[in-house]
């Protein structure tokens, strides 16, 4: 299966579709899979287009792979019809839930992390894998609350479930800046402890803050652009691993297609930046 | 279940999201700020349901303001949030939620405004269909011909104005004065992914539910002459199978 290239990428917004199909600079796009699962009309013309000029990376919003209880299959089969259609280069999804029960939350909610949540969502990722024949990417996710039944740090939770499941994983620092800023922890010293080998993608965004009496409180709003010390824990991640795919990411308040480029082509400066001294050495 | 399991902690968190405190459970630096931050997953939930609702419902928004619709938006999703992950199919029951609902008891069109920015929608994701040619009609006896019509076609109807209100909203739009109603279109997709919002008059309305019943056009034909609702169709490639009406 052919994987995304180790270059920049960006969200797909369909005010963007014409240039979008015109650009060369992009080296992947991405999608939110729930946003295809209409029966037809533009989404699905616009997206069969582009797959043909850019390599696709789908991300869903809507397994709700951290519920407690099972997934949605109905859920599930529209994912596996969406893939089979598409055949992307990725598909990744998020540690997080969004659905207990009947009603759909549409947020991605944080879980605690124990020997029981790594069970469940072990088993949920080896279902997901197993239904799509693919190995999926679960995204490391940006919390406002922590939970005190928690016994696990999120990078052994990260770890287990790698080793545990095969899966890889979507690496967002921007998340990682937002939770170490939240919850007042080291992001260097979360990243000196993330699995990297596993790491498939990394996802750059922008933040909101808000002001509590204690300190900040980042919101990851991806309405933004991707703030200075996230783009410098960006470099060191890539001066460990090389050059991997990075997709801008930005959902809300979504800004010209020229602003997104420049995002990219900063990203591209780095990715340019880590790739120089494996040239020299070869 | 046991008190302190995944399941109890996750049934607990999502019904702190509808109410004042959070859940037991939740730790934070300074503990004193856990509400504070369980607010922030309360305003994620509240706000992007409430723009899912609001890019579906623009008209309605526009209607009655973003202040009311957001405070109108929030009593709906706490009665009928969405089921369902994908989004696209949600605010089915929006318009009969306007319907009853009091504080908006003064404007009687907005249910079936929403109905219409509804049926937009669902032919904005509609499956995909060849249109066939406009010479498929020209047998010797078009009477026995049954049209199958393209799967974002759907009728519209309101005794209201609610078609001229939602036309009065639109880029361009006029601020003619109103009709009384009924009010009739036919909404679909054309070829060129855009959406079509026709406005019928009695007669075609009439036959174009005919076709869309299943009628045959000698039968659809018996309520209005159908050259009109047949012009329609063909010029938005709406006629994607043609049953000649003899066996093979």
């Amino acid at each position: 299966m052919p994987a995304l290239p180790r270059t920049t990428g960006l969200g797909f917004k369909p005010q963007h579709f014409t240039d979008m199909m015109a650009t060369d600079t992009i080296g992947f796009i991405e999608v939110h899979a729930e946003n295809y699962m209409g029966d037809g009309g533009a989404p699905h013309a616009m997206l069969a287009a582009l797959h043909e000029c850019h390599a696709l990376s789908i991300h869903g919003v809507g397994l709700s792979i951290g519920s407690a209880g099972g997934l949605d299959r109905d859920h599930l089969a529209r994912l596996r019809r969406l893939i089979d259609r598409y055949q992307p280069e990725s598909f990744s999804e998020h540690l997080a839930w969004s659905s207990h029960g009947a009603a759909w939350l549409n947020d991605l909610l944080p879980l605690p992390y124990t020997p029981e949540t790594l069970a469940t969502i072990c088993a949920h990722v080896d279902q997901v894998q197993d239904t799509l024949g693919r190995r999926m990417l679960l995204e490391n996710p940006a919390t406002y609350v922590t939970f005190a039944s928690s016994t696990l740090s999120e990078t052994d939770f990260l770890t287990e479930l790698v080793q545990r499941t095969g899966c890889g994983l979507l690496l967002d620092v921007n998340n990682v800046f937002v939770s170490a800023t939240n919850h007042r922890f080291d992001a260097r010293a979360y990243l000196a402890d993330f699995p990297l080998f596993a790491v498939g993608e990394i996802h750059l965004a922008g933040h909101d803050t808000e002001d509590l009496p204690s300190g900040p409180l980042l919101i990851d709003s991806h309405g933004a652009p991707v703030a200075d010390p996230v783009w410098a824990l960006y470099a060191e991640v890539l001066a460990r691993t090389g050059p991997l795919p990075t997709l801008i990411e930005w959902d809300t308040d979504v800004p010209d297609f020229a602003t997104l480029l420049a995002e990219a082509a900063r990203a591209n400066a780095i990715l340019r930046d880590v790739q120089r001294p494996q040239t020299d050495a070869a | 279940m046991q008190p302190d399991s995944h399941a109890a902690q996750q049934q607990a968190f999502e019904a702190a999201l509808w109410q004042q405190d959070p859940p037991a459970g939740l730790s934070a630096p300074v503990m004193a700020e856990v509400a504070q931050r369980f607010a922030v997953y309360r305003n994620n939930v509240q706000h992007s349901l409430t723009r899912a609702l609001a890019g579906r419902f623009a008209v309605v928004e526009q209607l009655v303001g973003p202040t009311f619709f957001t405070a109108m938006a929030r009593v709906h999703i706490a009665q009928d949030p969405p089921q369902s992950p994908v989004l696209l199919g949600w605010g089915a029951t929006f318009a009969d939620f306007l319907d009853g609902f009091a504080p908006v008891a003064h404007l009687p069109f907005l249910g079936d405004v929403a109905r219409l920015e509804y049926a937009r929608g669902l032919a904005y994701h509609a499956a995909d269909a060849m249109p066939v040619a406009a010479d498929a009609l020209a047998v010797d006896d078009p009477a026995t011909l049954r049209l199958g019509l393209h799967p974002s076609v759907q009728l519209f109807t309101s005794p209201h104005p609610a078609l001229q209100i939602w036309q009065a909203h639109q880029t361009g739009g006029t601020r003619a004065p109103l009709r009384a109603g009924p009010d009739h279109a036919l909404i679909a997709r054309a070829p060129d992914f855009s959406i079509v919002t026709a406005p019928l008059d009695e007669d075609t309305y009439a036959v174009l539910r005919a076709l869309v019943a299943g009628d045959r056009l000698g039968d659809a034909a018996t309520h209005a002459e159908p050259t009109t609702a047949l012009v329609l169709l063909l010029r938005h490639g709406l006629i994607t199978t043609i049953d000649t009406g003899v066996s093979p």
